[in-house]
């Protein structure tokens, strides 16, 4: 089984997670860029964060045999903070890099003036830099700030195909199904979503455009819950062709719409239609 | 040595990097974005005719050659602030080949300052010259540390000396010590310098 986690961030995990992860399948996966837990206060912390994970964090995956990549924002909480707002202009610096394949994570926490402005702006900023999006949800007040969310995505002038709204769950996945845009569910220990929910969400609205991650982080969390939902996924009738769309053609598609994703090395097999899309243009 | 004429013959063909050059020769500020983006138009793969040397390292050595001089040192110093492992990389391969002088010597010391042992390997390159000798013994014993093969360190030889000897005698102790053994390479290079001092 071929494994891409579409959204972990390994800056808080040790190599043990890495050599368990690559143990159970884990071949590629994507980092994006968000908070640390730790509020930061300067521009320049956000820098170095930001050179951690398109030097550093890669490095290591890769003495794992795991291909790392990254998607890079000022995430919708710090948004909030004057002292970060500068942020936005050191983005550019860092779209056009070989591992940043989407702008990301955005969206919004509070749902303040400050995260609508640094919302739209790194909307503009993916479309200026032909990337697609990765949009945050909301953990308080999730279904109207979710339905926020695709209004501003509306109103960008993206393509709903080049977006991907995460952290969804039984009661939003409805209205992005809709939308047009890519669906993300990120599967938890105690909260967020749980394999046994995620596997019923498919059976209900089946296997299209659907990305399943585990948000591994610093908080109580499970970097092998895309493995265990996959099991499970198995154990409730769905083919192996089924899972190995979730865990690994769906993320490639969406992700490989960056023209980034070099996945020669690490799945000479990872092939999506005889492999057109993986470098995409440019 | 590879020479900057062998990148240029061995991306002849290249119309992508062409143009590229043109531009950066034109206007300093376009290779903030034709730098990273060089990997994807040149390709990575190992250059045939410039051994050790990958294609996009190439291309983005090219590119630094082509700024007007005078603006060669800020942008050396900037596309390595901002730059990725890769990007990182290539500035430091390109460094012997700039007229930077030792301005570069901090980018050098950033890199062996890091636990990345591609970028260490190519801050011990040619450019090396410009570091002190304790910097660059440390930076040797680094390698060793590190696993690195020897035969990255440009002029190692030449520049060996008998505190470089001292310090791999006491690495070799705490392996010897530890049970494990030291790099072929580097039992190698203590004995070349125990050889020299007897």
């Amino acid at each position: 089984m071929r494994i891409f986690d579409p959204h972990i961030h390994m800056t808080s995990r040790t190599t043990d997670d890495y050599e368990r992860m690559a143990a159970a399948g884990v071949r590629a996966l994507v980092e994006p860029a968000f908070w640390l837990g730790q509020p930061r206060t300067a521009v320049e912390t956000f820098v170095d964060y930001f050179d951690s994970l398109v030097g550093w964090e890669p490095f290591r995956a890769s003495q794992f045999g795991i291909r790392h990549h990254a998607t890079i924002a000022l995430n919708p909480k710090e948004a909030n903070d004057p002292r970060c707002a500068g942020v936005i202009d050191v983005l550019p610096r860092y779209l056009d890099k070989e591992g940043v394949v989407a702008v990301g994570e955005i969206g919004y926490d509070s749902m303040t003036a400050a995260e609508d402005e640094a919302f739209a702006a790194q909307l503009a900023l993916a479309v200026e830099y032909e990337l697609p999006a990765l949009v945050h949800t909301p953990h308080r007040d999730k279904a109207r700030g979710t339905e926020r969310s695709l209004k501003v995505v509306a109103e960008s002038g993206i393509e709903p195909g080049r977006v991907l709204i995460d952290h969804l769950n039984e009661v939003t996945v409805g209205i992005v199904r809709e939308s047009g845009c890519w669906l993300g569910f990120s599967i938890y220990p105690d909260t967020k979503m749980s394999p046994p929910r995620m596997v019923e969400i498919l059976k209900e609205y089946g296997t299209e455009r659907m990305l399943v991650n585990s948000a591994a982080d610093w908080g109580r969390s499970d970097p092998l819950l895309t493995r265990a939902t996959a099991d499970l996924m198995l154990e409730s009738g769905f083919s192996a062709d089924d899972v190995d769309q979730v865990l690994w053609r769906n993320p490639v598609e969406f992700y490989g719409q960056s023209g980034k994703l070099d996945l020669d090395d690490v799945a000479p097999e990872a092939l999506f239609e005889g492999n057109s899309i993986l470098r995409g243009g440019s | 040595m590879t020479t900057l004429d062998d990148l240029r013959s061995a991306l002849a063909h290249d119309g992508w990097l062409a143009d590229a050059q043109r531009r950066v020769a034109a206007d300093s500020g376009a290779i903030a974005r034709l730098f990273p983006r060089a990997a994807r138009a040149c390709g990575r793969s190992p250059l045939p005719g410039a051994t050790g040397w990958t294609a996009d390292e190439a291309a983005r050595t090219l590119l630094l050659a082509a700024l007007p001089p005078a603006a060669v040192a800020e942008q050396v110093r900037v596309l390595y602030r901002f730059g990725d492992a890769n990007e990182k990389r290539a500035v430091l391969k390109a460094l012997p080949f700039l007229p930077v002088g030792d301005a570069g010597v901090p980018l050098l010391q950033d890199a062996i300052r890091t636990n990345d042992t591609r970028l260490v390997s190519a801050a011990l390159g040619p450019y090396a010259v410009h570091l002190d000798q304790p910097a660059w013994r440390q930076a040797v014993l680094k390698c060793v540390f590190m696993g690195i093969p020897l035969s990255t360190v440009d002029r190692l030889d030449d520049r060996a000396d008998g505190e470089l000897r001292v310090m791999l005698a006491g690495l070799a102790a705490e392996r010897a010590a530890a049970g494990r053994d030291l790099a072929a390479d580097a039992t190698a290079l203590l004995n070349r310098l125990a050889a020299k001092e007897a």
